[in-house]
């Protein structure tokens, strides 16, 4: 039996470390450590690498609230807002590699980017759009808000179908790994509508 | 603004193509005597190299060569693309292990007087080798200084004697899914398949690899015979060459089959014209370690840079809808 106490004590913290072990691992192969590489494009894998576990843990956090009716237990929605903001904040360090590191904070082509690159346009907005989510992901704001935070965060499947999207979009010809993402939003997705459809009846 | 660099190869120093041909071919009778021209080995006794690569004997410098410092050996052989092997950067050095070069036979058919299929040694043993250090400028807007090692393409094309009829040249990539483990999805249609006019592949810039550093061309790099055309986006620079063919209509081209919209069969080098989901204003030019993280792009040449040597190939021509 799986107590909140145990939960917070234990599978949170858990968690916290689990999501950091990537941004841990990058910091390693930056410094080159134990035989370490990032390879000779630093720049772009550190923004790739980024980005593809910003949109992994946002589709966990998606993924909490179908595991909670599957499983019938309560647990699951203990980590949806853990798994949110670790996925918010490696989507801010993916965005800061891009402006920083790739785009050396040259700000004209980075507003030609933004305007003229589809991709990048939605991959933008996906990113300004999760801001006041992850700003009022505390419990304080949750209360004050009421109702409306409930319609507020529904954004977040804006986010992910941008997120998903944007992947999609810039790869070159190899479409495998992108559509391995927009299939598990999909299936989230529709597991909603599904459930929706049900409790209407 | 695009502040255009010179070019290091002043327009005096290129010699026409027949006073150049004709010098090789007399540098050639006299069994190259001058040991001035031969490559010193500083750049090929670079000790990253393993021992595996055999040295290439009597490789030739070339006044075609940049000044700027190549990229290192590990740099140009673990970041690169080639599908045959995976889509990922290091997939090729990965997965072209169980890759054989050798034995290796090249089918050279179409519009020309000599035609049937020539081994490896036929094609290559009659020629000097050079060393060329050239900038590589892939289409992804990343860039490499390479010190290939190869023959000019136009002074093999010529021994196969292409008739008048012949105004493009076609190459294509082996098949061997086996040995080639990205065959085996077709994320391309395989064959891959490139092609040059006539002019392009016979301008003294053009080059039949056969190595990198001093060494055999390493099998991700795309041994044992690749193209190396420094004016164009990396793609047209066709890997594992098994055909080659004089045609004398413009040969269909992979990437462009595969995204017409987005790749061309120039494939000129032109800061000026954006790939559609992309800038090609600038390119990062690849260097590992920390010290290069914060470094910023630079600005793309036109032409990469050999503007002086080949934009009159393509007088009259509208670069932009040709692209």
């Amino acid at each position: 039996m799986t107590s909140q106490r145990q939960v917070r004590l234990f599978w949170r913290p858990l968690a916290h470390v689990a999501c950091a072990l990537p941004l841990v691992y990058l910091i390693l192969q930056l410094a080159e450590v134990a035989g370490l590489r990032l390879g000779p494009n630093p720049q772009l894998v550190i923004r790739d690498v980024l980005g593809e576990w910003g949109l992994r843990l946002l589709l966990g956090s998606l993924a909490m609230t179908p595991l909670r009716w599957l499983t019938g237990k309560p647990w699951p929605l203990q980590f949806r807002r853990l798994l949110g903001l670790w996925s918010f904040a490696y989507l801010a360090l993916h965005f800061v590699t891009y402006f920083f590191l790739d785009r050396s904070l040259d700000l004209p082509v980075i507003i030609e980017d933004i305007a003229k690159r589809p991709y990048i346009t939605i991959g933008f907005a996906a990113f300004l759009l999760m801001i006041p989510l992850a700003i009022t992901s505390t419990a304080g704001w949750r209360r004050q808000l009421g109702a409306r935070w409930l319609t507020l965060h529904k954004l977040v499947y804006v986010v992910a179908v941008l997120g998903c999207w944007h992947f999609y979009w810039l790869v070159k010809k190899d479409v495998r790994e992108p559509l391995v993402y927009c299939a598990v939003l999909a299936l989230l997705l529709g597991f909603r509508l599904w459930k929706a459809r049900q409790r209407a009846r | 603004m695009l502040i255009r660099k010179p070019s290091d190869i002043k327009s005096s120093e290129i010699t026409p193509e027949r006073t150049y041909l004709n010098r090789r071919a007399l540098l050639q009778a006299a069994g190259f005597a001058g040991a001035g021209t031969l490559l010193s080995d500083a750049l090929a006794a670079d000790d990253a190299i393993p021992a595996k690569y055999q040295r290439l004997a009597g490789v030739r410098k070339s006044p075609f060569s940049t000044t700027e410092a190549p990229n290192k050996f590990e740099e140009i052989t673990g970041y690169n693309n080639f599908y045959e092997f995976g889509t990922g950067k290091d997939d090729p050095a990965a997965a072209s292990g169980r890759f054989r070069p050798k034995p290796w036979k090249v089918k050279v058919d179409g519009e020309a007087e000599v035609t049937g299929t020539f081994d490896y040694d036929s094609i290559v043993k009659p020629h000097v080798l050079e060393e060329r250090i050239y900038r590589f400028r892939c289409v992804e807007a990343w860039s490499m200084i390479v010190p290939w090692v190869g023959i000019p393409l136009g002074d093999v094309l010529k021994r196969y004697k292409p008739t008048s009829k012949a105004r493009y040249v076609a190459f294509e990539t082996v098949v061997r899914p086996e040995e080639m483990p990205g065959q085996k999805y077709p994320v391309l249609d395989w064959p891959y398949v490139e092609g040059l006019t006539m002019a392009e592949a016979m301008h003294p810039l053009t080059l039949l690899v056969v190595g990198v550093y001093g060494v055999e061309l390493p099998n991700q790099n795309g041994a044992p015979l690749r193209l190396m055309v420094p004016w164009k986006y990396g793609f047209k620079s066709i890997k594992s060459i098994v055909r080659i063919s004089f045609t004398e209509q413009q040969p269909p081209t992979t990437w462009n089959l595969a995204a017409p919209g987005e790749y061309g069969f120039y494939a000129n080098v032109n800061p000026k014209v954006d790939h559609p989901r992309w800038s090609q204003a600038s390119e990062r030019r690849v260097s590992s370690g920390l010290g290069s993280l914060f470094a910023a792009r630079q600005p793309t040449l036109p032409f990469n840079g050999y503007a002086d040597q080949v934009a009159s190939l393509y007088k009259g021509l509208d670069l932009v809808r040709n692209f």
